[in-house]
């Protein structure tokens, strides 16, 4: 394709190629950061026009790759940075079998992971955020962990944060400009706007880390905190997973292990101060 | 060079892993995919020397369909628990025959739905006996239910309500609407019993259960148990799916298939004789020798001196089928429209295609 690029985020390496300057533009400013790529990539993602005049009259960027969905909606050229994002994702959702993907965010401290999992809007991926920006916390990740099933550790999927709508100011007041991608509009997610994790948390992308703690975490509601049973555990976890049943055996030996070993939390919290707070004295509790 | 072709050389073995650079590998890794071969080649060169992002992947890739073929052998054996009580004899067919009998081509081979073949009189039976066992239909449009019942080899798909996994019941390996006509009495008659051993690696069930310890897996042959089409009705099924039905969409997968297993089956000195004789019985001599031209062109199969005529029309055959550029898009748009008017053109007559259209047309 006309314009391209390569992005390793962990051990994910993509090669993206679109029909337009601009999304590749956008990218190589965004992943400016990124350490360069060494070796083939193993997927590719493609944002492309799906008719030839598509691409200059009302610009649709559909999203394809290795892997797609059938009923993936095209988004504005406005929009490229996020439908590559989307595409990347798709990647590793219906592609990845190197290790059990869990839709979850995850931080690291001392070797040990905090994964959080929860819906979108549960603020998993805020926290992970808040997190990361702590000297204490390295961010491995606000969209997917990689649990390898031979270690059963933690890996990061690092790319940058996906801020939505009230998260992006509550991150601006903390994190300089420049590590903010362009702010996008009313996408069909309301307001986004990717902010790059530290520098650390880049340079130690391939350091993997042994889960010490799952929480489910609700913002905006009452403080609480209740325990989650290791058999409710493992069905969450693979409801999280988006390629826990392609594994087989191995993802079952290494979850089955994880949920009887790794403390598992559904906490809520009214706002992120006392979010945090909650979870350094869970985590302190868990990681005696 | 177009990756596809690097592709083809790879497994062809005109082309050594070592030569490829990045780009290239890019380029295969993303063709293989889409023309799902992409662990078959990560089988192939599962003892070259590849970069080690290629290596990774490759290794990825064989776990992964490892798993699956595992998952496709349980099914089979899931559609026997229910087919077997209610006296229906059935045969496997494609991807899960390969992997039950394990022959050479279901290393890496994908695996989607289960395809089996019953006798049409059975048909019914076969889709009491299912129904009861947990499949349920997966579309529900009296046209489309019609439309299979009245012109097509198979049922409407089944799919498990708890496993959620399709499969196809086929009565012939053809269309019924089809310009050949198959005998599909004598495939049925003529199948094999498979001494099952639980697959490629023996892998283990998601029950827990290894196949091979399953009761009354093992049964003599002539009880009841799984089966596969005959070696040359398996490569004529084979060369009918790919030449005579369809697009040639999966075509350089299924010539794949082809030349694996008419290679693999020719140190039975008689192989291509008995090929020819039934080819010619199922009304499918065209499509299989042309299929064996095309895999011999792609893959250098060596097929027999009588078989290697010139056909003027098989260097369209070879644009459809390399169609594919190096990011893995279909190209050649004029070509794949000639061919998807053709599948339509073999699959029933003007009359009835113009009928079909015009209510798919109609319906959206």
């Amino acid at each position: 394709m006309k314009h391209h690029i390569k992005l390793g985020i962990g051990p994910a390496h993509f090669r993206i190629g679109s029909d337009w300057a601009q999304p590749i533009a956008q990218l190589r400013a965004l992943y400016a950061d990124y350490p360069a790529l060494e070796g083939p990539a193993n997927a590719t993602v493609r944002l492309f026009a799906a008719r030839p005049w598509r691409r200059f009259i009302r610009p649709a960027v559909h999203l394809g790759g290795d892997f797609t969905i059938p009923d993936a909606l095209p988004l504005p050229l406005s929009m490229g940075l996020l439908a590559a994002e989307m595409a990347m994702n798709l990647q590793m959702a219906l592609g990845w079998r190197r290790h059990m993907l869990l839709h979850a965010s995850a931080v690291e401290r001392n070797g040990r992971a905090l994964i959080m999992s929860g819906e979108s809007g549960s603020g998993k991926s805020t926290m992970a955020a808040l997190l990361g920006e702590t000297n204490d916390w390295r961010f491995m990740g606000d969209e997917f962990t990689l649990i390898d099933p031979a270690s059963g550790d933690a890996l990061a999927f690092p790319r940058p944060v996906s801020l939505k709508n009230q998260a992006i100011a509550e991150m601006a007041e903390r994190v300089p400009a420049e590590r903010f991608g362009p702010l996008l509009k009313a996408t069909p997610k309301g307001d986004i706007r990717h902010m790059v994790p530290r520098a650390e948390a880049l340079a130690a992308m391939h350091q993997p880390a042994a889960p010490a703690l799952i929480l489910f975490p609700r913002f905006g509601s009452e403080l609480s905190v209740a325990r989650i049973a290791p058999s409710e555990l493992f069905v969450r976890l693979t409801e999280a997973s988006t390629n826990y049943a392609l594994l087989g055996e191995p993802a079952f030996t290494a979850l089955t292990h994880m949920v009887r070993s790794v403390p598992a939390l559904a906490i809520s919290y009214p706002d992120s101060a006392s979010g945090m707070q909650l979870i350094e004295q869970l985590w302190a509790e868990a990681t005696p | 060079m177009s990756a596809v072709w690097t592709l083809i050389d790879l497994l062809a073995e005109r082309r050594g892993p070592a030569s490829l650079g990045d780009r290239e590998w890019e380029s295969v890794i993303s063709v293989a995919r889409a023309e799902v071969l992409a662990a078959t080649l990560a089988e192939k060169l599962v003892d070259a020397e590849l970069p080690p992002a290629v290596a990774a992947l490759f290794a990825d890739m064989r776990a992964a369909m490892r798993v699956q073929q595992t998952h496709a052998l349980c099914e089979a054996e899931m559609a026997r628990r229910a087919l077997e009580p209610a006296g229906v004899r059935f045969v496997l067919l494609k991807g899960t025959a390969y992997a039950a009998a394990g022959l050479p081509n279901a290393a890496g081979r994908q695996i989607g739905d289960l395809d089996i073949m019953v006798a049409r009189d059975d048909l019914d039976r076969a889709e009491a006996a299912l129904l009861a066992a947990g499949w349920e239909w997966v579309k529900s449009d009296p046209y489309d239910d019609a439309y299979y019942r009245n012109h097509m080899h198979e049922l409407p798909p089944l799919i498990h309500k708890e496993r959620d996994r399709m499969i196809d019941v086929h009565h012939t390996i053809l269309p019924l609407t089809h310009r050949a006509r198959p005998d599909a009495a004598a495939l049925l008659a003529d199948a094999k019993p498979l001494p099952f051993r639980g697959g490629v690696g023996g892998g283990v069930c998601p029950t827990g259960a290894m196949l091979a310890d399953i009761p009354h897996l093992n049964r003599s042959p002539g009880g009841e148990g799984l089966y596969t089409l005959e070696p040359a009705d398996m490569v004529i099924h084979c060369a009918a799916h790919c030449m005579a039905d369809g697009d040639l969409a999966g075509g350089l997968r299924n010539l794949w298939d082809f030349h694996i297993l008419a290679t693999h089956f020719s140190s039975d000195p008689g192989f291509w004789e008995t090929m020819e004789a039934r080819a010619e019985r199922h009304q499918l001599l065209d499509p299989v020798q042309r299929a064996a031209r095309l895999a011999a062109m792609l893959y250098g199969t060596a097929v027999p001196k009588s078989w290697d005529r010139w056909d003027r029309q098989d260097k369209w055959y070879c644009m459809q089928l390399t169609a594919r550029d190096n990011w893995g898009r279909p190209s050649r748009q004029f070509i794949r429209l000639i061919f998807t008017i053709r599948s339509h053109w073999l699959r029933m007559p003007p009359l009835m295609l113009a009928r079909h259209l015009w209510v798919k047309w109609r319906r959206g």
